[in-house]
């Protein structure tokens, strides 16, 4: 390809909203709104899957424990036995994996990544962390991810991947030996699938926290949020993007 | 039966009546999604079967790697193993096999030996590596006339117990019938005089103190799939 009949970032993402088909777009008119009804659906079936994962893997961790002093308590998990734990999470695998390659096809495909998660610009960052620290950190403009968020959804993302090879190595060492042999032996990868699981747990408790602190993020996930005519706000997030871009 | 499963039944009694003093569902409802459950373990047994690849090797690694002796598992204490006569013990052959003529421990041992120093991976998450030998157990079934194109390999043990597996597993080149741990004839709780042992299974698929060998394509639950666990469980 040519450099010249390369379209700008910002053209190609206005050519991808154009193409993409009506029910997929976030920028049609009638689903202009922040989060569209696919992308809710995603995202609670998304947490359906990972409350399925999380709270099975905790029953599976615990017949046999990789630190001494960590069991995790009855109530906490799911299936009552160690074989039922294991039934519960070979089903959530597959909402988890089929609902994730849905999402990030339908991230790309809509340019919502693109549009929400980038760019990312390390100053950006570094300003919205202090902000962050100092309590300033300014929500009345739900439609525009900050830094620090950015690198969080797009990290969490990144994670989920992780725990997708490091599940498949786990479930079939031999099968996929090639792959597995990449990250080490089994307790290892038992190791850095339970890291992961760490880590979505992290994320999942700040985005918690800040989900109820912010009252109106967790209404705008369940009812699709401002649309863009009704935002006092700003301007659309796709102008905003744009003007970033070009300067 | 045992204290292990005793243990087991009690406690899952005890969370069930938990269960139903918090939501008002009763046995049934548990039942209900056991059943979901063990149809989605189905569906991934299918799964397996299909990504199943019949010649890939299972790393193997040297025998400086070995752990001696082997780590004892089974649904009872290592004190509850009731010991094989290996003089009087034989192994039977039943079901789509030409020649069922019984085997005993010496005759197997005049059987050609294949050794395999490999990684044991237990569903409840350890491993550990170790030295197997014996017969492979595709020569074998060659050896006796089995049905090949048969479904299913089914390993009739001491005390009832049941284990199967595919026939593609058990004609995998590292799936053998092992009658050595680290070049010794195999000690009581381990499986003497026979057990099964293949790369591509969980280790409680591999069937100890084998009594007989049935080849059939009629598909039944094993002592371990009756129990929920998964039937496929290949690695």
């Amino acid at each position: 390809m040519s450099e010249q009949g390369q379209p700008s970032p910002a053209g190609f993402r206005a050519r991808v909203g154009e193409s993409a088909p009506l029910w997929l777009s976030p920028r049609t008119s009638s689903l202009r709104q922040l989060h569209p009804l696919p992308l809710r659906i995603m995202h609670w079936v998304n947490a359906l899957a990972i409350f399925i994962m999380v709270g099975s893997g905790w029953r599976i961790y615990n017949d046999d424990v990789l630190f001494g002093w960590l069991h995790f308590p009855d109530f906490l998990v799911i299936g009552k036995w160690a074989q039922y734990g294991l039934q519960w999470h070979f089903l959530g695998m597959w909402i988890f994996a089929v609902n994730g390659l849905v999402y990030v096809t339908y991230g790309i495909v809509t340019g919502r990544f693109r549009q929400k998660l980038f760019p990312i610009s390390p100053r950006e960052v570094l300003a919205t962390v202090g902000d962050a620290l100092r309590l300033r950190l300014r929500h009345e403009d739900l439609t525009v991810y900050n830094a620090v968020q950015k690198i969080l959804y797009l990290g969490v993302m990144l994670v989920g991947v992780l725990m997708v090879i490091t599940g498949l190595c786990l479930w079939k060492p031999v099968q996929f030996s090639e792959l597995a042999d990449l990250f080490g032996n089994f307790q290892t990868i038992r190791l850095i699938h339970f890291l992961g699981m760490s880590a979505i747990m992290v994320f999942v408790l700040i985005h918690v926290t800040l989900a109820l602190l912010v009252p109106q993020s967790l209404l705008a996930m369940l009812t699709g949020g401002p649309t863009v005519g009704d935002t006092l706000a700003v301007e659309p997030p796709l102008a905003e993007s744009v003007a970033e871009t070009t300067h | 039966m045992d204290d292990f499963n005793r243990r087991k039944v009690l406690r899952g009694a005890l969370s069930l009546g938990a269960l139903t003093l918090l939501t008002g569902c009763d046995v049934s409802e548990e039942d209900h999604v056991q059943k979901g459950l063990r149809a989605v373990s189905s569906w991934n047994d299918a799964v397996q079967a299909t990504i199943f690849r019949p010649d890939h090797l299972a790393p193997t690694f040297s025998p400086a790697e070995v752990v001696k002796p082997p780590r004892f598992n089974a649904y009872f204490d290592i004190e509850d193993v009731k010991p094989i006569d290996g003089a009087t013990w034989k192994l039977e052959l039943v079901g789509l096999v030409n020649d069922k003529r019984p085997w005993t421990a010496q005759q197997i041992y005049q059987l050609p030996e294949q050794e395999l120093i490999i990684r044991h991976i237990c569903v409840e998450g350890w491993d550990y590596i170790g030295q197997w030998s014996g017969p492979n157990l595709r020569a074998f079934l060659m050896r006796v006339g089995a049905d090949l194109k048969a479904k299913y390999v089914y390993f009739i043990c001491n005390d009832d117990f049941t284990e199967s597996i595919d026939m593609a597993s058990a004609l995998h080149p590292q799936t053998i019938l092992a009658t050595k741990y680290a070049g010794q004839l195999i000690t009581d709780p381990f499986g003497y005089p026979l057990r099964l042992r293949t790369a591509v299974k969980l280790g409680y698929k591999n069937a100890k103190w084998i009594k007989a060998i049935e080849i059939t394509n009629t598909f039944r639950e094993t002592f371990w799939s009756k129990q929920g666990e998964n039937w496929f469980a290949g690695i």
